[in-house]
């Protein structure tokens, strides 16, 4: 374990040669990185605690493009991100990654929602009596396949959830 | 890959072993771990980015209980941000103190990082626990279940990561910076930022937005 042993020594201090390719960054770089990000950090906190856009919508997007700033700053001054770090592989990953995680989020959100626009007017037709998220079941709809306990649901009934008549009640929008 | 040490086996093995026989202090690759460590970094991502898209999919999911306005102390959270802001730099200065061989002083910055660790994990901690006594824990409704999931899982990484830092903190004080000791500091220190940059996603996307509503 003693330094001595250490074979790549070709720098009078041992490690020099090693460390070479490692992201380290400077002093300077620290410090522009931490003003930066206290900088991004306290804005959207403004934004928020003093109220100062009117439209939440336009307060909402501001703080999510100052948290995109403040992740840009925080990869490139604290993470020692470049194109070049490890032979691009890091770069690499890192894009295919935020890919991912782009499908992940936007789909998911895009998939449930379309599935709430859906599924709300079963829930409004028994009254509003029902906690919201709760599977609304009128006793009327009720079909052969789901009294047995939904197994044997065919795939015209989906389980209990055939729309009855009243198509007012839905938005034509949302209609699948 | 030449190894000087010999445990009797054909040179043509004695290559290929000698490399998980020798003294961890020698024989990686270049950068090797590095890049194994930032691919686990992003695999980690796609756990939080899964856990963000349940919170966006199920924030407003009440329940009848109650909403982010109702619940979110922003003084707090901002507290809790500049703690992990200030751990984030404190590494870097340790990271510095190791690159220009100071023992003394990445030990020094390394507990400075520890405590506001702590003091944020501290802080999270007292959050949930004032959540949980006013009712509105993980078990109230959708929204705060996939609030605690996302939340919880960022302050278990944080834990673990003082742990770990603990730990280097000994082995480099007993071994002294080392090459191997450098290594484990520089994965720290990305799985350290890493969470931090997780945490911007988490006071913006959470705590900010969800006063909003």
């Amino acid at each position: 374990m003693s330094a001595a042993s250490h074979t790549h020594g070709a720098a009078p201090d041992g490690h020099d040669a090693h460390d070479g390719g490692d992201p380290h960054g400077s002093m300077q770089d620290y410090v522009i990185g931490f003003v930066l990000s206290v900088i991004l950090t306290a804005i959207p906190f403004w934004l928020v605690m003093a109220h100062v856009f009117k439209s939440p919508t336009v307060t909402a997007f501001s703080i999510m493009a100052l948290a995109g700033v403040q992740i840009v700053v925080h990869m490139i001054y604290f993470l020692h991100m470049t194109p070049k770090a490890e032979g691009g592989w890091n770069m690499l990953a890192l894009i295919f990654t935020l890919v991912l995680v782009t499908i992940a989020l936007s789909g998911s959100m895009w998939v449930m929602y379309h599935l709430n626009a859906n599924m709300m007017p079963t829930t409004e037709m028994t009254g509003g009596a029902m906690a919201p998220g709760t599977m609304a079941m009128p006793v009327g709809t009720m079909t052969e396949g789901n009294k047995v306990g939904g197994n044997t649901t065919s795939p015209g009934d989906m389980g209990g959830m055939k729309m009855p008549p009243p198509a007012s009640a839905r938005d034509p929008r949302t209609m699948p | 890959m030449s190894s000087s040490s010999s445990f009797g086996a054909s040179p043509a093995d004695q290559n290929v072993r000698a490399f998980h026989l020798a003294s961890e202090a020698e024989h990686h690759p270049e950068n090797g771990t590095l890049l194994g460590f930032w691919i686990y970094l992003m695999s980690d991502c796609l756990i939080f980015a899964a856990l963000f898209a349940t919170y966006a999919v199920l924030g407003t999911s009440y329940a009848g209980g109650p909403s982010q306005a109702e619940l979110f102390k922003l003084p707090t959270v901002a507290l809790n941000t500049s703690m992990l802001l200030l751990s984030s730099i404190t590494y870097g200065f340790a990271m510095l103190s190791m690159a220009k061989g100071k023992k003394g002083a990445t030990l020094l910055w390394l507990g400075i990082t520890g405590l506001f660790g702590a003091a944020f994990v501290g802080l999270e901690l007292q959050e949930f626990a004032e959540l949980i006594r006013d009712g509105a824990g993980p078990q109230r409704s959708a929204f705060l279940s996939s609030f605690f999931a996302l939340v919880g899982t960022h302050g278990l990484h944080v834990s673990i990561g003082i742990i770990w830092l603990i730990t280097l903190m000994v082995q480099v004080g007993r071994n002294g910076l080392v090459q191997a000791n450098r290594r484990r500091l520089m994965c720290l220190s990305l799985f350290w930022h890493f969470l931090d940059v997780i945490w911007i996603g988490v006071f913006s996307f959470v705590y900010l937005i969800g006063v909003l509503r």
